[in-house]
């Protein structure tokens, strides 16, 4: 069968009514993330295509099972793209999918998250309502900023059924540099330089070596390598390199030890009693493998962030939880809002947090 | 003379001597304001054409006593309005007659300054402007911009998501906030975003940010501090055809190009500005052009040299290029000054904020010209064109009968129009009272029953800054009935 918004939104109240659960499913490459759901799939992947891309606009519009592979290929046609560089962890990710794990790559730290370029979402809630938040323009302070509030809900809030994106143009020019560096220095110079007019776009730092991306202007590039040094990396290299580090091919990666996230404030101090670590986004985001989620947690709260368990087996997602717990009032806020868009708790239960 | 207010919708019934006695034993003498002549001077905020005089004005000076008077507010039941330094243009600091008027002009700290992290802790009244000079020995400043930077403080950009003339490269301020702390009604301590990246859960930071004071009181926020390029130039160029210019900023941004700023201004905004400011603007221009490079020298130099290319080929009838920092300054002087020398040129204007898609900018413009004649009242035009962010400024005298309602009646069609063309009714001044019937021009029914139920899981009294961003239901209803038996607006003109 044909996926219509009618087809979907019937398979919605009829599952509110019955009292059941549905988890939403796009291409399925993040189903890794989050805490282990229960529920009957509801499939979008089919609800897919580009409803309208102006370049000279900078906005795209496409429904959320549009894979991400085939809007990338017609931003690219404009020489324009998802500046936010989106990770797709699998051929069929998707555009649904990329806002709704909320997830961005290594170009975070430059230009902002996924949260910053979603422009305007059309979402169907647990009422079987179809709703339009946001729009395809740049400035948009009319009613609560919902598009924003779908990056990284996970599909807990209602489904989502076209996406709207602030695309950007190519940088003209990048290089990538190489420096051997302890952490603690990394962490200094990643800092300092960010303080400066540089052109940096990304960083990543693991056993001593810190890799340094500039993108921008050929003439601010070419100025910005002559003032840090470094060895450079030739453009294949570094494309491959990037592009391993924000598909997680990178040797850090590999095995079945638990992956972790830590967000902190990009200053804060290595955290070397947790393990080896990669660095990234100037320090602000730092990965680990393995741990004791009691003490990573503890730590990443004490260093003023938090910490996700990223890729784990299905026991310890359940049994540890995936995200860091709230706190009240927080907590209550959530549940409220969760239950605002999804009264009777039909979309993607305890992908997010146990209770909703 | 003033407008009927909408706030007229949500009433309370407050027992003000109650309520006076019981914020008397939680505030400071000189913090509690009761007197009809004390309370008169906040009777509104930009919005001039709408006044009310709040039930009582408390003016904090910590966030100890904020959460004071948020306890008392919500055991009584007494709805709160929170206000910076109220230069907001959408009344979204308008008084509520029932309720206390909450000022937060008194937390003015800058908290912290951290270089390395790029970061600043300040109070909510903090003027946008002081945050930038205390950054400035680190070569650091805040960068989103407001007209009204002088005066505005960070707690009102947040609570309205303010832009400024250089969002279209550095965001809007919710792009540039990291965290916000905050009270609930109910005085709870609030913290929405962290000093990290991001935060586990939903994101209430870009949630609160933009909700008018409908969600929380802010007492805190941490911003992100940007480094100041070395070097800006700014391009000006003048069209004698408004289309050929809105054209231009279509292939500017079509040429790869995102500049620091892209800001246009019509024939009669030139004509209010040149005689003010001396920017040195064409006078026999229909429309110039504002582009604004910024960066290392020689990044400015290719990308001037590329921007001029591109506004020569767009017919541009003269471009220059400033050749120092006093002539940059000079050229933006002109269009920060915009709106006060409209002013000058009329007793009351209205600033409208509808944003549309840049390609529709030169049809919208014939539009608003022919509305100019229906209405018979001026209107001169500035346009954050890189963003497509429109500021109709409509002139008007409030003191001859039926101006204002013209005056209203003229900046509803032109968002209306704005909503045709696949834009909104506001792109960077909120909704407040103002805009508020709008709000069902632009959303359904449920929709707008999604947004009540959203403010609901933070205020489920409805006490904050009640009557403001999401009209009632009841009001929708009323709107799409009598909408229904006018003639829709065609966006081919």
């Amino acid at each position: 069968m044909t996926t219509t918004i009618d087809s979907l939104r019937e398979r919605v109240n009829q599952t509110a009514a019955s009292g059941g659960r549905l988890v939403i499913r796009g291409g399925g490459s993040k189903s890794f993330y989050g805490r282990p759901e229960q529920g009957d799939p509801l499939e979008v992947g089919d609800w897919r295509g580009i409803v309208a891309y102006e370049p000279t606009e900078l906005v795209v519009t496409a429904r959320a099972g549009t894979p991400l592979r085939d809007l990338a290929a017609a931003l690219a046609e404009r020489g324009q793209w998802l500046a936010f560089e989106p990770p797709r962890f699998g051929d069929g990710a998707t555009v649904g999918g990329m806002l709704a794990a909320g997830l961005s790559g290594p170009r975070r730290q430059a230009v902002g998250a996924v949260r910053d370029f979603v422009l305007g979402v059309r979402v169907l809630n647990g009422l079987g309502e179809v709703l339009s938040f946001g729009g395809r323009v740049m400035k948009n302070v009319a009613g609560y900023d919902v598009p924003r509030l779908m990056a990284g809900s996970l599909g807990t809030l209602g489904v989502l059924l076209e996406v709207s994106l602030k695309v950007l143009p190519r940088p003209v020019a990048e290089k990538s540099l190489r420096f051997s560096v302890a952490e603690a220095a990394a962490l200094r110079m990643l800092n300092e330089w960010a303080g400066r007019p540089l052109p940096i776009s990304a960083s990543a730092w693991h056993q001593g070596v810190l890799t340094l991306r500039l993108s921008g202007a050929a003439a601010a590039v070419a100025e910005a390598h002559r003032g840090l040094g470094g060895e450079a990396l030739d453009d294949a290299s570094a494309e491959t390199f990037w592009e391993d580090l924000r598909e997680q091919r990178h040797p850090f990666f590999a095995g079945d030890e638990p992956l972790w996230r830590l967000s902190l404030p990009s200053s804060a101090e290595p955290q070397q009693v947790l393990g080896p670590t990669l660095v990234e986004w100037g320090g602000a985001q730092r990965w680990l493998r393995g741990g004791d989620a009691r003490t990573i947690r503890a730590a990443a709260v004490a260093a003023g962030g938090h910490a996700t368990l990223f890729r784990a087996d299905v026991a310890s997602r359940a049994e540890v939880g995936v995200f860091q717990p709230l706190s009240e009032p927080l907590a209550r806020i959530q549940r409220r809002l969760k239950h605002a868009f999804d009264p009777h708790g039909v979309f993607n239960a305890g992908r997010m947090y146990p209770d909703f | 003379m003033s407008m009927e207010s909408p706030l007229a919708d949500r009433r309370f019934a407050v027992n003000r001597g109650q309520l006076i006695r019981r914020l008397r034993e939680v505030l400071p003498a000189q913090a509690l304001l009761v007197e009809e002549e004390d309370l008169r001077p906040y009777e509104c905020d930009g919005l001039t054409a709408y006044r009310e005089v709040p039930l009582l004005v408390a003016l904090p000076d910590s966030e100890a006593q904020v959460q004071a008077i948020l306890k008392v507010c919500d055991e009584l039941k007494a709805p709160v309005v929170a206000r910076g330094a109220a230069t907001g243009l959408s009344g979204g600091a308008t008084p509520h007659p029932d309720g206390v008027l909450v000022s937060l002009a008194r937390l003015k700290r800058i908290l912290g300054i951290d270089p390395l992290s790029r970061t600043a802790v300040v109070q909510p009244g903090v003027r946008n402007l002081a945050v930038s000079e205390a950054a400035a020995p680190y070569g650091l400043y805040y960068a989103p911009d407001p007209s009204s930077q002088i005066a505005c403080t960070i707690g009102g950009n947040v609570a309205e998501n303010a832009g400024g003339v250089h969002c279209l490269k550095y965001g809007l301020t919710v792009h540039n906030v990291l965290r916000v702390r905050g009270l609930t009604i109910a005085g709870e301590v609030v913290e929405f975003g962290s000093a990290a990246l991001d935060s586990p859960g939903y994101d209430l930071l870009a949630l609160v940010t933009g909700s008018e004071g409908l969600l929380a009181v802010i007492t805190e926020v941490t911003v992100k501090l940007t480094p100041r390029p070395e070097l800006a130039q700014v391009v000006i160029a003048s069209f004698d055809d408004v289309r050929k210019a809105g054209d231009a900023v279509a292939s500017v941004i079509a040429a790869g190009i995102i500049p620091a700023g892209l800001e246009m201004m019509d024939r009669k905004a030139i004509h209010a500005v040149e005689p003010y400011v001396n920017a040195g603007y064409d006078m026999a221009a229909e429309a110039v052009l504002l582009c604004e490079s910024d960066g290392t020298p020689e990044e400015v130099a290719e990308e001037i040299e590329r921007v001029t290319a591109v506004l020569e080929d767009s017919g541009a009838a003269g471009v220059r290029v400033s050749q120092s920092e006093a002539e940059r300054l000079r050229f933006w002087a002109g269009r920060k000054a915009a709106f006060p020398a409209v002013g000058r040129m009329t007793p009351d204007y209205l600033c409208m904020d509808g944003t549309i898609p840049r390609k529709h900018l030169a049809e919208m413009l014939e539009a608003i010209a022919e509305l100019s004649t229906k209405y018979r009242l001026r209107c001169a035009n500035v346009f954050h064109a890189g963003d497509g962010n429109l500021h109709p400024l409509i002139m008007y005298d409030a003191n001859q009968p039926g101006e204002l309602a013209r005056a209203a009646a003229f900046g509803a069609e032109i968002l209306e129009l704005s909503v045709r063309f696949g834009g909104t009714i506001t792109g960077e001044h909120g909704v407040g009272i103002e805009k508020i019937m709008l709000m069902a021009e632009q959303f359904s029914l449920a929709e707008i029953a999604a947004f009540h139920r959203l403010k609901a899981a933070f205020d489920e009294g409805g006490l904050l800054n009640p009557g403001k961003g999401v009209p009632t239901l009841a009001r929708c209803r009323e709107y799409t009935q009598a909408r229904a038996g006018r003639p829709a607006i065609s966006p081919e003109g």
